[in-house]
Protein backbone atom coordinates (compact mmCIF):
# COMPACT_ATOMS: atom_id res chain seq x y z
CA UNK A 1 0.00 0.00 0.00
CA UNK A 2 1.25 3.46 -0.81
CA UNK A 3 2.29 5.63 2.13
CA UNK A 4 0.38 8.69 0.93
CA UNK A 5 -2.33 8.70 -1.69
CA UNK A 6 -4.11 11.71 -3.13
CA UNK A 7 -7.17 10.59 -5.07
CA UNK A 8 -8.68 13.12 -7.44
CA UNK A 9 -8.31 15.86 -4.83
CA UNK A 10 -9.95 19.24 -5.39
CA UNK A 11 -10.26 22.30 -3.18
CA UNK A 12 -12.38 25.41 -3.60
CA UNK A 13 -13.20 28.41 -1.52
CA UNK A 14 -16.32 30.53 -1.38
CA UNK A 15 -15.26 33.70 -3.18
CA UNK A 16 -16.54 37.12 -2.10
CA UNK A 17 -18.54 37.34 -5.32
CA UNK A 18 -20.55 34.32 -4.16
CA UNK A 19 -19.17 32.01 -6.81
CA UNK A 20 -16.66 29.42 -5.72
CA UNK A 21 -13.02 29.91 -6.54
CA UNK A 22 -11.14 26.75 -7.39
CA UNK A 23 -7.68 26.53 -5.83
CA UNK A 24 -6.71 23.09 -7.13
CA UNK A 25 -8.53 20.26 -8.90
CA UNK A 26 -8.26 16.61 -10.01
CA UNK A 27 -4.97 16.15 -8.24
CA UNK A 28 -3.90 12.49 -8.01
CA UNK A 29 -0.56 11.26 -6.76
CA UNK A 30 0.92 8.49 -4.66
CA UNK A 31 4.02 8.73 -2.49
CA UNK A 32 6.00 5.84 -1.11
CA UNK A 33 7.89 5.96 2.16
CA UNK A 34 11.17 7.76 1.61
CA UNK A 35 10.03 9.59 -1.51
CA UNK A 36 11.37 13.10 -2.02
CA UNK A 37 8.89 14.91 -4.23
CA UNK A 38 9.55 18.41 -5.50
CA UNK A 39 6.47 20.26 -6.62
CA UNK A 40 6.85 22.99 -9.22
CA UNK A 41 4.28 25.24 -10.80
CA UNK A 42 3.48 28.85 -11.58
CA UNK A 43 2.43 31.14 -8.74
CA UNK A 44 -1.18 30.61 -7.71
CA UNK A 45 -1.53 27.11 -9.18
CA UNK A 46 -2.36 25.51 -5.82
CA UNK A 47 0.92 24.19 -4.41
CA UNK A 48 0.41 25.61 -0.92
CA UNK A 49 -3.19 24.39 -0.96
CA UNK A 50 -2.05 20.81 -1.63
CA UNK A 51 0.49 21.08 1.18
CA UNK A 52 -1.99 22.36 3.75
CA UNK A 53 -4.39 19.54 2.90
CA UNK A 54 -1.55 17.02 3.31
CA UNK A 55 -0.74 18.57 6.67
CA UNK A 56 -4.38 18.26 7.68
CA UNK A 57 -5.01 21.98 8.15
CA UNK A 58 -7.77 21.93 5.55
CA UNK A 59 -9.98 19.17 4.22
CA UNK A 60 -10.28 18.55 0.48
CA UNK A 61 -13.57 19.72 -1.07
CA UNK A 62 -13.61 16.57 -3.17
CA UNK A 63 -11.51 13.46 -3.45
CA UNK A 64 -9.52 11.85 -0.69
CA UNK A 65 -6.14 12.05 0.95
CA UNK A 66 -5.05 8.78 2.54
CA UNK A 67 -2.11 8.20 4.83
CA UNK A 68 -1.38 4.54 5.40
CA UNK A 69 -4.84 3.91 4.04
CA UNK A 70 -6.52 6.24 6.57
CA UNK A 71 -8.06 9.58 5.61
CA UNK A 72 -6.08 12.56 6.90
CA UNK A 73 -8.33 14.35 9.40
CA UNK A 74 -6.18 16.63 11.50
CA UNK A 75 -2.62 17.91 11.75
CA UNK A 76 -0.16 15.67 13.53
CA UNK A 77 3.38 15.90 14.82
CA UNK A 78 4.19 13.12 12.34
CA UNK A 79 3.93 15.66 9.55
CA UNK A 80 6.28 18.58 10.08
CA UNK A 81 5.57 21.75 8.14
CA UNK A 82 7.84 24.55 6.95
CA UNK A 83 5.61 27.44 5.95
CA UNK A 84 5.98 29.86 3.08
CA UNK A 85 6.94 33.22 4.61
CA UNK A 86 7.98 33.76 8.20
CA UNK A 87 4.80 34.63 10.09
CA UNK A 88 4.69 31.20 11.72
CA UNK A 89 7.58 31.84 14.12
CA UNK A 90 6.76 33.00 17.65
CA UNK A 91 8.19 36.49 18.08
CA UNK A 92 8.05 36.30 21.89
CA UNK A 93 10.35 33.27 21.93
CA UNK A 94 14.07 33.27 21.21
CA UNK A 95 15.49 31.34 18.27
CA UNK A 96 16.31 28.32 20.40
CA UNK A 97 12.95 28.45 22.20
CA UNK A 98 11.21 28.47 18.84
CA UNK A 99 13.16 25.41 17.76
CA UNK A 100 12.37 23.48 20.93
CA UNK A 101 8.65 24.32 20.84
CA UNK A 102 7.63 20.91 19.47
CA UNK A 103 9.73 19.10 22.05
CA UNK A 104 8.33 21.30 24.80
CA UNK A 105 4.70 20.53 23.96
CA UNK A 106 5.75 16.88 23.62
CA UNK A 107 6.92 16.89 27.25
CA UNK A 108 10.67 16.46 26.64
CA UNK A 109 12.60 17.60 29.77
CA UNK A 110 14.03 21.12 29.57
CA UNK A 111 17.74 20.19 29.51
CA UNK A 112 17.35 17.50 26.93
CA UNK A 113 15.23 19.55 24.57
CA UNK A 114 17.57 22.53 24.86
CA UNK A 115 20.50 20.34 23.85
CA UNK A 116 18.57 18.96 20.86
CA UNK A 117 17.44 22.44 19.81
CA UNK A 118 21.01 23.73 19.94
CA UNK A 119 22.13 20.84 17.73
CA UNK A 120 19.56 21.79 15.12
CA UNK A 121 20.46 25.47 15.41
CA UNK A 122 23.99 24.39 14.61
CA UNK A 123 22.81 22.27 11.74
CA UNK A 124 21.13 25.23 10.02
CA UNK A 125 24.31 27.26 10.52
CA UNK A 126 23.02 29.62 13.18
CA UNK A 127 25.03 28.77 16.26
CA UNK A 128 25.59 31.87 18.34
CA UNK A 129 22.13 33.19 17.44
CA UNK A 130 20.31 31.08 20.03
CA UNK A 131 19.18 33.97 22.22
CA UNK A 132 18.08 36.30 19.42
CA UNK A 133 14.40 37.01 18.87
CA UNK A 134 12.90 36.58 15.39
CA UNK A 135 12.63 40.36 14.98
CA UNK A 136 16.43 40.50 15.32
CA UNK A 137 17.04 37.96 12.55
CA UNK A 138 17.10 38.34 8.77
CA UNK A 139 14.52 36.72 6.52
CA UNK A 140 16.84 33.88 5.57
CA UNK A 141 17.79 33.28 9.20
CA UNK A 142 14.13 33.12 10.23
CA UNK A 143 13.50 30.63 7.46
CA UNK A 144 16.30 28.43 8.80
CA UNK A 145 14.89 28.64 12.35
CA UNK A 146 11.61 27.38 10.92
CA UNK A 147 13.39 24.49 9.22
CA UNK A 148 15.23 23.61 12.42
CA UNK A 149 11.95 23.76 14.35
CA UNK A 150 10.33 21.27 12.00
CA UNK A 151 13.37 18.95 11.92
CA UNK A 152 13.88 18.92 15.70
CA UNK A 153 10.53 17.16 16.04
CA UNK A 154 11.80 14.31 13.81
CA UNK A 155 8.59 13.95 11.81
CA UNK A 156 7.94 10.95 9.57
CA UNK A 157 7.04 13.32 6.78
CA UNK A 158 8.25 16.82 5.98
CA UNK A 159 6.10 19.30 4.10
CA UNK A 160 8.19 22.25 2.98
CA UNK A 161 6.79 25.30 1.21
CA UNK A 162 9.58 27.13 -0.64
CA UNK A 163 11.85 26.69 2.38
CA UNK A 164 15.00 28.04 0.75
CA UNK A 165 13.32 30.90 -1.13
CA UNK A 166 14.81 33.64 1.07
CA UNK A 167 18.36 32.26 1.21
CA UNK A 168 21.44 33.48 -0.63
CA UNK A 169 22.98 31.09 -3.16
CA UNK A 170 25.75 29.98 -0.80
CA UNK A 171 23.55 29.21 2.20
CA UNK A 172 21.01 27.68 -0.09
CA UNK A 173 23.42 25.11 -1.46
CA UNK A 174 24.65 24.28 2.05
CA UNK A 175 21.07 23.79 3.21
CA UNK A 176 20.29 21.66 0.16
CA UNK A 177 23.17 19.38 0.99
CA UNK A 178 22.08 19.17 4.64
CA UNK A 179 18.52 18.32 3.68
CA UNK A 180 19.74 15.57 1.32
CA UNK A 181 21.93 14.23 4.11
CA UNK A 182 19.07 14.21 6.63
CA UNK A 183 16.78 12.58 4.11
CA UNK A 184 19.44 9.94 3.37
CA UNK A 185 20.00 9.26 7.05
CA UNK A 186 16.39 9.23 8.23
CA UNK A 187 14.35 8.11 5.25
CA UNK A 188 11.85 10.88 5.91
CA UNK A 189 9.25 11.33 3.19
CA UNK A 190 9.50 14.86 1.86
CA UNK A 191 7.21 17.06 -0.20
CA UNK A 192 9.12 20.15 -1.17
CA UNK A 193 7.69 23.12 -3.05
CA UNK A 194 10.08 25.24 -5.07
CA UNK A 195 10.23 27.55 -8.07
CA UNK A 196 13.77 26.49 -8.82
CA UNK A 197 14.20 23.68 -11.41
CA UNK A 198 17.86 23.26 -10.51
CA UNK A 199 17.01 22.77 -6.84
CA UNK A 200 14.28 20.27 -7.72
CA UNK A 201 16.64 18.12 -9.80
CA UNK A 202 19.47 18.23 -7.26
CA UNK A 203 17.21 17.22 -4.38
CA UNK A 204 14.31 15.05 -5.36
CA UNK A 205 13.51 11.53 -6.42
CA UNK A 206 10.57 12.85 -8.44
CA UNK A 207 9.63 16.25 -9.81
CA UNK A 208 5.93 17.07 -10.10
CA UNK A 209 4.93 19.92 -12.40
CA UNK A 210 1.54 21.56 -12.00
CA UNK A 211 -0.56 23.34 -14.61
CA UNK A 212 -1.23 27.05 -14.34
CA UNK A 213 -3.80 28.17 -11.81
CA UNK A 214 -6.16 29.15 -10.44
CA UNK A 215 -7.40 25.58 -10.20
CA UNK A 216 -4.20 23.88 -11.29
CA UNK A 217 -3.63 20.16 -11.40
CA UNK A 218 -0.69 17.80 -11.65
CA UNK A 219 0.61 17.88 -15.21
CA UNK A 220 3.50 15.45 -15.09
CA UNK A 221 5.73 13.60 -12.67
CA UNK A 222 9.32 13.06 -13.76
CA UNK A 223 11.41 10.51 -11.85
CA UNK A 224 14.97 11.69 -11.28
CA UNK A 225 17.28 8.72 -11.45
CA UNK A 226 20.75 9.99 -10.78
CA UNK A 227 23.00 7.95 -8.57
CA UNK A 228 25.50 9.20 -6.03
CA UNK A 229 26.15 12.88 -5.43
CA UNK A 230 24.24 14.93 -7.90
CA UNK A 231 26.37 17.07 -10.16
CA UNK A 232 25.26 19.72 -12.58
CA UNK A 233 28.02 18.48 -14.92
CA UNK A 234 26.28 15.11 -15.21
CA UNK A 235 24.74 14.81 -18.71
CA UNK A 236 21.58 13.39 -17.10
CA UNK A 237 21.19 16.67 -15.19
CA UNK A 238 20.99 18.58 -18.46
CA UNK A 239 18.39 16.21 -19.89
CA UNK A 240 16.19 16.44 -16.79
CA UNK A 241 16.54 20.19 -16.76
CA UNK A 242 15.37 20.41 -20.37
CA UNK A 243 12.45 18.12 -19.68
CA UNK A 244 11.19 19.92 -16.57
CA UNK A 245 11.84 23.30 -18.11
CA UNK A 246 9.78 22.57 -21.22
CA UNK A 247 6.92 21.24 -19.05
CA UNK A 248 6.82 24.29 -16.89
CA UNK A 249 7.51 26.93 -19.55
CA UNK A 250 4.11 26.56 -21.20
CA UNK A 251 2.37 26.79 -17.83
CA UNK A 252 4.18 29.92 -16.79
CA UNK A 253 3.30 31.42 -20.17
CA UNK A 254 -0.36 30.51 -19.61
CA UNK A 255 -0.29 31.94 -16.11
CA UNK A 256 1.07 35.26 -17.29
CA UNK A 257 -1.44 35.49 -20.14
CA UNK A 258 -4.23 35.00 -17.54
CA UNK A 259 -2.65 37.83 -15.67
CA UNK A 260 -2.74 40.06 -18.74
CA UNK A 261 -6.38 39.23 -19.46
CA UNK A 262 -7.34 39.98 -15.90
CA UNK A 263 -5.51 43.33 -15.93
CA UNK B 1 30.84 53.42 33.12
CA UNK B 2 31.46 56.72 31.42
CA UNK B 3 31.47 58.44 34.79
CA UNK B 4 34.25 56.21 36.03
CA UNK B 5 36.20 56.75 32.85
CA UNK B 6 35.88 60.49 33.26
CA UNK B 7 37.12 60.34 36.81
CA UNK B 8 40.02 58.04 36.06
CA UNK B 9 41.25 59.55 32.82
CA UNK B 10 39.56 62.79 31.86
CA UNK B 11 41.65 63.29 28.74
CA UNK B 12 40.75 59.95 27.32
CA UNK B 13 37.11 60.52 28.02
CA UNK B 14 37.34 63.89 26.27
CA UNK B 15 38.83 62.31 23.22
CA UNK B 16 36.24 59.54 23.19
CA UNK B 17 33.20 61.74 23.63
CA UNK B 18 32.82 63.28 20.15
CA UNK B 19 32.61 59.89 18.43
CA UNK B 20 30.66 58.06 21.12
CA UNK B 21 28.46 60.22 23.34
CA UNK B 22 28.01 59.01 26.92
CA UNK B 23 24.84 57.50 28.34
CA UNK B 24 23.91 60.73 30.10
CA UNK B 25 24.19 62.75 26.94
CA UNK B 26 22.06 60.23 25.03
CA UNK B 27 19.36 60.33 27.71
CA UNK B 28 19.22 64.12 27.47
CA UNK B 29 19.11 63.96 23.68
CA UNK B 30 16.19 61.54 23.93
CA UNK B 31 14.05 63.71 26.21
CA UNK B 32 15.13 67.05 24.72
CA UNK B 33 12.30 67.23 22.15
CA UNK B 34 9.79 66.58 24.93
CA UNK B 35 11.27 69.23 27.17
CA UNK B 36 11.23 71.70 24.31
CA UNK B 37 7.63 70.81 23.51
CA UNK B 38 6.51 71.35 27.08
CA UNK B 39 8.50 74.54 27.35
CA UNK B 40 6.76 75.90 24.26
CA UNK B 41 3.40 74.89 25.69
CA UNK B 42 4.05 76.92 28.82
CA UNK B 43 5.48 79.85 26.85
CA UNK B 44 2.38 79.92 24.65
CA UNK B 45 0.18 79.76 27.74
CA UNK B 46 2.14 82.60 29.33
CA UNK B 47 1.86 84.78 26.23
CA UNK B 48 -1.84 84.06 25.82
CA UNK B 49 -2.54 84.85 29.44
CA UNK B 50 -0.29 87.85 30.09
CA UNK B 51 -0.32 89.64 26.73
CA UNK B 52 -3.49 88.60 24.92
CA UNK B 53 -6.30 87.76 27.34
CA UNK B 54 -5.09 89.86 30.29
CA UNK B 55 -7.80 88.65 32.65
CA UNK B 56 -7.88 87.14 36.14
CA UNK B 57 -10.03 84.43 34.63
CA UNK B 58 -7.01 83.12 32.73
CA UNK B 59 -4.07 82.98 35.15
CA UNK B 60 -0.48 82.77 33.90
CA UNK B 61 1.56 79.61 34.47
CA UNK B 62 3.62 81.25 37.19
CA UNK B 63 0.49 82.00 39.25
CA UNK B 64 -0.82 78.47 38.75
CA UNK B 65 2.50 76.93 39.76
CA UNK B 66 2.55 79.12 42.85
CA UNK B 67 -0.95 77.99 43.76
CA UNK B 68 -0.01 74.39 43.11
CA UNK B 69 2.99 74.74 45.41
CA UNK B 70 0.78 76.22 48.09
CA UNK B 71 -1.79 73.41 47.79
CA UNK B 72 0.95 70.81 47.69
CA UNK B 73 2.61 72.18 50.81
CA UNK B 74 -0.67 72.07 52.73
CA UNK B 75 -1.22 68.50 51.52
CA UNK B 76 -4.60 69.30 49.95
CA UNK B 77 -3.42 68.72 46.39
CA UNK B 78 -2.08 65.24 47.11
CA UNK B 79 -5.24 64.29 49.01
CA UNK B 80 -7.36 65.15 45.98
CA UNK B 81 -5.01 63.47 43.53
CA UNK B 82 -4.78 60.44 45.80
CA UNK B 83 -8.56 60.15 46.04
CA UNK B 84 -8.96 60.21 42.25
CA UNK B 85 -6.04 57.87 41.58
CA UNK B 86 -7.25 55.32 44.10
CA UNK B 87 -10.65 55.10 42.40
CA UNK B 88 -9.02 54.82 39.00
CA UNK B 89 -6.62 52.13 40.19
CA UNK B 90 -9.29 49.93 41.80
CA UNK B 91 -11.77 50.29 38.94
CA UNK B 92 -9.12 49.87 36.30
CA UNK B 93 -7.67 46.70 37.82
CA UNK B 94 -11.11 45.17 38.35
CA UNK B 95 -12.29 46.22 34.88
CA UNK B 96 -9.21 44.68 33.26
CA UNK B 97 -9.53 41.53 35.37
CA UNK B 98 -13.08 41.12 34.09
CA UNK B 99 -12.41 42.22 30.51
CA UNK B 100 -9.37 40.09 29.71
CA UNK B 101 -10.92 36.65 30.37
CA UNK B 102 -14.15 37.63 28.61
CA UNK B 103 -12.17 38.91 25.63
CA UNK B 104 -10.11 35.71 25.51
CA UNK B 105 -13.27 33.65 25.61
CA UNK B 106 -14.88 35.71 22.85
CA UNK B 107 -11.78 35.43 20.70
CA UNK B 108 -11.42 31.67 21.11
CA UNK B 109 -14.97 30.33 21.14
CA UNK B 110 -17.13 31.62 18.26
CA UNK B 111 -20.29 30.59 20.09
CA UNK B 112 -19.31 32.67 23.11
CA UNK B 113 -18.44 35.61 20.89
CA UNK B 114 -21.85 35.58 19.22
CA UNK B 115 -23.56 35.35 22.58
CA UNK B 116 -21.58 38.11 24.28
CA UNK B 117 -21.40 40.46 21.30
CA UNK B 118 -24.94 41.86 21.74
CA UNK B 119 -23.93 42.93 25.26
CA UNK B 120 -20.67 44.55 24.32
CA UNK B 121 -22.01 46.09 21.11
CA UNK B 122 -25.01 47.53 22.94
CA UNK B 123 -23.33 48.77 26.09
CA UNK B 124 -20.22 50.24 24.55
CA UNK B 125 -22.30 52.91 22.85
CA UNK B 126 -23.62 54.09 26.20
CA UNK B 127 -20.75 56.29 27.42
CA UNK B 128 -19.68 55.91 31.03
CA UNK B 129 -20.58 59.53 31.82
CA UNK B 130 -24.15 58.74 30.81
CA UNK B 131 -24.15 56.07 33.51
CA UNK B 132 -23.26 58.51 36.32
CA UNK B 133 -26.81 59.25 37.38
CA UNK B 134 -27.86 55.62 37.54
CA UNK B 135 -24.62 54.71 39.30
CA UNK B 136 -25.34 57.26 42.01
CA UNK B 137 -28.92 56.02 42.40
CA UNK B 138 -27.71 52.43 42.64
CA UNK B 139 -24.55 52.80 44.69
CA UNK B 140 -24.91 56.17 46.43
CA UNK B 141 -22.30 58.90 46.37
CA UNK B 142 -19.65 56.84 48.17
CA UNK B 143 -16.68 55.08 46.59
CA UNK B 144 -18.76 52.29 45.08
CA UNK B 145 -20.47 54.39 42.45
CA UNK B 146 -17.15 55.79 41.21
CA UNK B 147 -15.51 52.37 41.13
CA UNK B 148 -18.48 50.98 39.26
CA UNK B 149 -18.13 53.75 36.68
CA UNK B 150 -14.41 53.17 36.20
CA UNK B 151 -15.02 49.43 35.78
CA UNK B 152 -17.69 50.28 33.24
CA UNK B 153 -15.31 52.67 31.45
CA UNK B 154 -12.58 50.02 31.34
CA UNK B 155 -14.22 46.70 30.73
CA UNK B 156 -15.57 47.04 27.18
CA UNK B 157 -12.43 48.54 25.70
CA UNK B 158 -10.28 45.83 27.26
CA UNK B 159 -12.70 43.08 26.25
CA UNK B 160 -12.97 44.16 22.62
CA UNK B 161 -9.23 44.71 22.21
CA UNK B 162 -8.44 41.35 23.75
CA UNK B 163 -11.00 39.59 21.56
CA UNK B 164 -9.75 41.23 18.38
CA UNK B 165 -6.19 40.40 19.43
CA UNK B 166 -7.01 36.71 19.69
CA UNK B 167 -8.78 36.84 16.33
CA UNK B 168 -5.78 38.39 14.55
CA UNK B 169 -3.19 35.80 15.58
CA UNK B 170 -1.80 34.71 12.23
CA UNK B 171 -3.16 31.42 10.97
CA UNK B 172 0.30 29.99 10.41
CA UNK B 173 1.27 30.47 14.07
CA UNK B 174 -1.64 28.32 15.14
CA UNK B 175 -1.07 25.80 12.37
CA UNK B 176 2.63 25.51 13.19
CA UNK B 177 1.72 24.63 16.78
CA UNK B 178 -0.77 22.01 15.57
CA UNK B 179 1.80 20.41 13.29
CA UNK B 180 4.31 20.40 16.16
CA UNK B 181 1.88 18.37 18.24
CA UNK B 182 0.44 21.00 20.60
CA UNK B 183 -2.92 20.25 22.21
CA UNK B 184 -5.76 22.75 22.03
CA UNK B 185 -4.99 23.93 25.53
CA UNK B 186 -1.26 24.27 24.74
CA UNK B 187 -2.11 26.25 21.61
CA UNK B 188 -4.22 28.56 23.73
CA UNK B 189 -1.73 29.35 26.46
CA UNK B 190 1.52 28.98 24.55
CA UNK B 191 0.48 30.71 21.30
CA UNK B 192 -2.84 32.57 21.35
CA UNK B 193 -2.34 34.12 24.77
CA UNK B 194 1.19 35.50 24.32
CA UNK B 195 0.33 36.68 20.81
CA UNK B 196 -2.56 38.65 22.30
CA UNK B 197 -0.56 40.39 25.04
CA UNK B 198 0.19 43.55 22.99
CA UNK B 199 -3.50 43.93 22.16
CA UNK B 200 -4.47 43.51 25.80
CA UNK B 201 -1.95 46.17 26.83
CA UNK B 202 -3.14 48.53 24.09
CA UNK B 203 -6.72 48.03 25.26
CA UNK B 204 -5.68 48.79 28.82
CA UNK B 205 -3.88 51.91 27.69
CA UNK B 206 -6.98 53.21 25.90
CA UNK B 207 -9.12 52.24 28.90
CA UNK B 208 -6.83 54.21 31.18
CA UNK B 209 -7.48 57.37 29.18
CA UNK B 210 -11.19 56.66 29.36
CA UNK B 211 -10.97 56.15 33.12
CA UNK B 212 -9.45 59.61 33.58
CA UNK B 213 -12.30 61.23 31.67
CA UNK B 214 -14.89 59.31 33.61
CA UNK B 215 -13.53 59.92 37.08
CA UNK B 216 -13.51 63.69 36.66
CA UNK B 217 -17.09 63.77 35.44
CA UNK B 218 -18.23 61.43 38.19
CA UNK B 219 -16.49 63.39 40.93
CA UNK B 220 -17.91 66.67 39.67
CA UNK B 221 -21.38 65.30 40.11
CA UNK B 222 -21.11 63.09 43.16
CA UNK B 223 -18.08 63.05 45.44
CA UNK B 224 -16.59 64.80 48.43
CA UNK B 225 -13.00 64.72 47.30
CA UNK B 226 -10.89 64.22 44.16
CA UNK B 227 -9.74 66.37 41.26
CA UNK B 228 -13.28 66.58 39.91
CA UNK B 229 -14.45 68.09 43.21
CA UNK B 230 -11.60 70.59 43.05
CA UNK B 231 -12.80 71.63 39.60
CA UNK B 232 -16.39 71.93 40.71
CA UNK B 233 -15.61 73.89 43.87
CA UNK B 234 -13.39 76.15 41.80
CA UNK B 235 -16.42 77.04 39.73
CA UNK B 236 -18.69 77.52 42.76
CA UNK B 237 -16.29 79.82 44.60
CA UNK B 238 -14.60 81.33 41.54
CA UNK B 239 -11.19 79.89 42.49
CA UNK B 240 -9.79 80.07 38.98
CA UNK B 241 -6.25 79.27 40.10
CA UNK B 242 -7.44 76.06 41.74
CA UNK B 243 -9.31 75.06 38.58
CA UNK B 244 -6.08 75.46 36.66
CA UNK B 245 -4.11 73.49 39.23
CA UNK B 246 -6.48 70.55 38.87
CA UNK B 247 -6.46 70.81 35.08
CA UNK B 248 -2.68 70.85 35.11
CA UNK B 249 -2.61 67.86 37.47
CA UNK B 250 -4.93 65.89 35.20
CA UNK B 251 -2.74 66.61 32.20
CA UNK B 252 0.43 65.64 33.99
CA UNK B 253 -1.06 62.50 35.55
CA UNK B 254 -2.59 61.33 32.29
CA UNK B 255 0.62 61.94 30.41
CA UNK B 256 2.71 60.18 33.05
CA UNK B 257 0.53 57.08 33.22
CA UNK B 258 0.29 56.86 29.46
CA UNK B 259 4.09 57.07 29.16
CA UNK B 260 4.52 54.45 31.86
CA UNK B 261 2.17 52.16 29.97
CA UNK B 262 3.94 52.74 26.68
CA UNK B 263 7.26 52.15 28.34
CA UNK B 264 5.90 48.94 29.86
CA UNK B 265 4.63 47.78 26.48
CA UNK B 266 7.99 48.44 24.83
CA UNK B 267 10.06 47.14 27.69
CA UNK B 268 8.17 43.97 28.52
CA UNK B 269 6.10 43.24 25.47
CA UNK B 270 7.89 44.83 22.53
CA UNK B 271 8.97 41.46 21.25
CA UNK B 272 5.40 40.18 21.59
CA UNK B 273 4.74 42.23 18.49
CA UNK B 274 2.10 40.39 16.47
CA UNK B 275 3.65 41.22 13.11
CA UNK B 276 7.28 40.18 13.36
N1 LIG C 1 -8.06 30.91 1.86
C1 LIG C 1 -8.29 31.12 0.56
N2 LIG C 1 -9.45 31.70 0.14
C2 LIG C 1 -9.68 31.90 -1.16
N3 LIG C 1 -8.85 31.56 -2.15
C3 LIG C 1 -7.68 30.99 -1.83
C4 LIG C 1 -7.33 30.74 -0.46
N4 LIG C 1 -6.12 30.15 -0.43
C5 LIG C 1 -5.72 30.04 -1.72
N5 LIG C 1 -6.66 30.55 -2.56
C6 LIG C 1 -6.57 30.58 -4.02
O1 LIG C 1 -6.15 29.31 -4.47
C7 LIG C 1 -5.21 29.42 -5.50
C8 LIG C 1 -3.98 28.62 -5.17
O2 LIG C 1 -3.31 29.21 -4.04
P1 LIG C 1 -1.96 28.64 -3.45
O3 LIG C 1 -1.60 29.48 -2.29
O4 LIG C 1 -2.12 27.19 -3.22
O5 LIG C 1 -0.95 28.90 -4.65
P2 LIG C 1 0.60 28.56 -4.76
O6 LIG C 1 0.76 27.62 -5.88
O7 LIG C 1 1.13 28.16 -3.43
O8 LIG C 1 1.23 29.96 -5.20
P3 LIG C 1 2.64 30.63 -4.82
O9 LIG C 1 3.67 29.99 -5.67
O10 LIG C 1 2.45 32.06 -5.21
O11 LIG C 1 2.85 30.44 -3.37
C9 LIG C 1 -4.93 30.88 -5.73
O12 LIG C 1 -5.64 31.30 -6.88
C10 LIG C 1 -5.50 31.55 -4.49
O13 LIG C 1 -6.04 32.78 -4.85
MG1 LIG D 1 2.37 29.02 -2.07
Amino acid sequence: MAFVELRDVGKWYAALSGRRSIAVQHFSLTLDRGDFLCLLGPSGCGKTTILSMLAGFEAPSEGQILLDGQAVRAPSRDRGVVFQGDDSLYPWLTAVQNIEFGLRVGGVPAKERRATALDYLDLVGLNGQAEKFPAELSGGMKQRIQIARALANKPKMLLMDEPFGALDAQTRSIMQRELRRIWDATGTTIVFITHDIDEAILLSTRVGVMTAGPGGTLKSVIPIEMTGDRERADPAYGRYYQQVHSDIRDEVAKASSYGRKAA
Amino acid sequence: MSVQATRAAPFEADRASPSKPGAGFQAIAAVLPYLLGFLMLFVAWHIASVYIVQSVLFPAPAAVFAKAGELAASGVLFEQIGASLQRIAIGFVLGSAIGIPIGLLMGTVPFARKMIEPWTEFLRFIPSVAMITIAVIWFGIGENSKIFLIIYATVFIVTLNTASGVATVSKNKLRAAQALGASRFQIFYLVALPATVPFILTGMRLAMANAFTTIVAAEMIAASDGLGVMLWNGRLYMLVDEIFVSLLSLGILGFTFDRLFRWGILRFAGRFSPVA
